[in-house]
């Protein structure tokens, strides 16, 4: 049972993540690869105001989802004004960057020993130390933010992200000034990541700048595009698959000497499998 | 009363002088159409009137006041212009209704997020979209309408936006007659409510009948302006359609 709720946990972790995500590359059509980037800083940021300041949770969490804004403000100001690859090579850039700040500033971040220790949340003196409630508060988080970008999806702003996804030429000579649009959903997807992110830190207990790398941002992106491009129900869904994939794999009985290596290729050969025969994704409609 | 001007207005694509020190002014409560072949820079001028290509040279003016530095696409709704498209360019996985509703909502970011559509838009948005014929496939993807219906819908979507100046670029090309008729009577309408109607047509009888003044471009230059009667039987008009 503890295992299901493990995994019920990292769904609801990564479903919030994708759900971010999906706000700038499904709605908007950013093609973005530095979610683990900004994850990354909601972790560390979270993780080191809990374990140098004791403060609350939920303070800690956040005053990090004020500083992925703040950065990814920053950084998003230069990116949304480049145009297609260049922005996708400017975000795998800046997720190389973060990694190797997080990897090397050792008197911060302990570089490739990572953090241990991180305290649970507190809500009112109760502590998230059981699973099981941990589990029922990551679903809360996941509904909170379901319900968040449902809210944008659906608001003339998102009706404006759309427009800018399918021609943003026509669109900003409709008086929109559409790189403020990119801007603000790029941070505010850095933001919904940060708390996903700082909820997961005092979930495992332990980050090191590993979980943070391009990979991960790869992975993620890989999740919104399984479940289907503007798709907030999508999002969830390629989080839940991609998560259930690699831990059902475990039980297909591969030899134990390459079992790693053919559960990533089979995870591999169905996202091909998925490109080639539904390439918007198995709830999406729109393609990249 | 002139609402739109150029002065000099150069634009160069390589050695190409698509605009060629171009001098035009649009009129409040006038049709001012744009004839010429292929070519004569009638495109570029609407495209960089509306930011969409940055001019090399020359002012734009809104009323009296010279814009610096040319207008940006941006900028375009707040100096009370808009434009369609000679390929139509509609949100064509967008619903009929918003992309009406796209240009009726607020432009800036906290606005937008916030706002929430009253009878206010939805009455304008049908207002508009029964005009055109449009309403009752109002929750059809823009993608799926007919050709004819998307040029309709564009029409729509600009006279939505309540401008002062309307650049329209070929809007009756591909249209059937009943539909000609309706973007017809838009035209006059705007005009007689006050707009600055500009339209890029290469129907002359359309001209004769709707518009009230007429530049005819030829290789980025005016070779000729004045009544359209009057400018579309000056012989060197005739030569740069039809050749000698």
């Amino acid at each position: 049972m503890e295992y299901f709720v493990h995994i019920g946990i990292l769904i609801c972790v990564y479903g919030m993540v994708a759900l971010s995500l999906n706000l700038v590359v499904g709605e908007t059509g950013m093609i973005s690869v530095a979610q683990a980037a900004f994850s990354g800083i909601g972790a560390y940021v979270t993780a080191l105001l809990l374990l140098a300041l004791g403060i609350n949770f939920f303070l800690a969490v956040i005053l990090s989802m004020l500083a992925a804004g703040a950065i990814a403000f920053l950084v998003g100001a230069i990116f949304t004004r480049l145009q297609e690859v260049y922005y996708v090579f400017g975000t795998v850039g800046f997720n190389v960057i973060l990694y190797t700040v997080l990897l090397n500033w050792n008197s911060v971040t302990r570089g490739p020993l990572g953090i241990p220790g991180i305290p649970r949340p507190e809500l009112f003196g109760f502590i998230f130390s059981d699973n099981h409630m941990f589990l029922g508060l990551a679903l809360a988080s996941l509904a909170a933010i379901y319900g968040l970008c449902t809210f944008i999806k659906n608001s003339s702003f998102g009706r404006v992200l759309h427009a800018i996804r399918e021609d943003e030429e026509a669109t900003s000579v409709f008086g929109y000034a559409t790189h403020h649009y990119k801007l603000a959903v790029f941070t505010i997807a850095a933001m919904f990541t940060a708390y996903a992110s700082g909820l997961y830190a005092t979930y495992i207990s332990y980050i090191d700048p590993s979980t943070f790398a391009l990979p991960e941002s790869i992975f993620i992106l890989a999740m919104i595009i399984l479940g289907g491009l503007s798709s907030t129900r999508g999002a969830v869904l390629g989080a839940f698959l991609l998560v259930i994939l690699p831990e059902a794999l475990r039980f297909v009985g591969f030899p134990s000497d390459i079992a790693a290596q053919m559960r990533q290729m089979t995870y591999g050969l169905v996202l091909v499998l998925l490109m080639l025969y539904r390439p918007q994704g198995i709830l999406g409609k729109f393609r990249i | 009363m002139t609402l739109l001007r150029t002065k000099r207005l150069t634009k160069h694509f390589g050695g190409v002088h698509a605009l060629d020190g171009v001098d035009l002014s649009f009129e409040a409560g006038a049709v001012t159409a744009l004839v010429g072949p292929n070519g004569s820079g009638k495109s570029t001028l609407i495209n960089v009137l509306t930011g969409f290509v940055p001019m090399d040279g020359g002012h734009v003016l809104i009323g009296d006041s010279v814009v610096p530095d040319g207008v940006r696409s941006s900028d375009v709704s707040a100096y009370g212009i808009t434009r369609t498209f000679q390929s139509v360019r509609l949100i064509g996985q967008m619903s009929v209704l918003d992309n009406i509703l796209l240009v009726l909502t607020e432009r800036t970011v906290w606005g937008a997020l916030f706002e929430r559509h009253g009878a206010f838009h939805l009455d304008s948005a049908q207002k508009t979209l029964t005009e055109v014929g449009l309403w009752e496939k109002r929750h059809e993807l823009a993608e799926n309408l007919s050709f004819g219906q998307r040029k309709l819908l564009e029409i729509a979507r600009a006279i939505s936006m309540n401008a002062s100046v309307y650049l329209f670029d070929e809007p009756f090309a591909g249209l059937f007659p009943e539909m000609r008729t309706v973007v017809s009577r838009i035209l006059r309408r705007l005009r007689d409510q006050g707009a600055a109607v500009v339209l890029v047509e290469h129907d002359m009888e359309l001209i004769r009948d709707l518009a009230d003044h007429c530049y005819v471009l030829d290789s980025g230059k005016v070779i000729a302006s004045g009544k359209p009667a009057d400018v579309l039987r000056e012989p060197h008009v005739v030569e740069a359609y039809l050749g000698k």
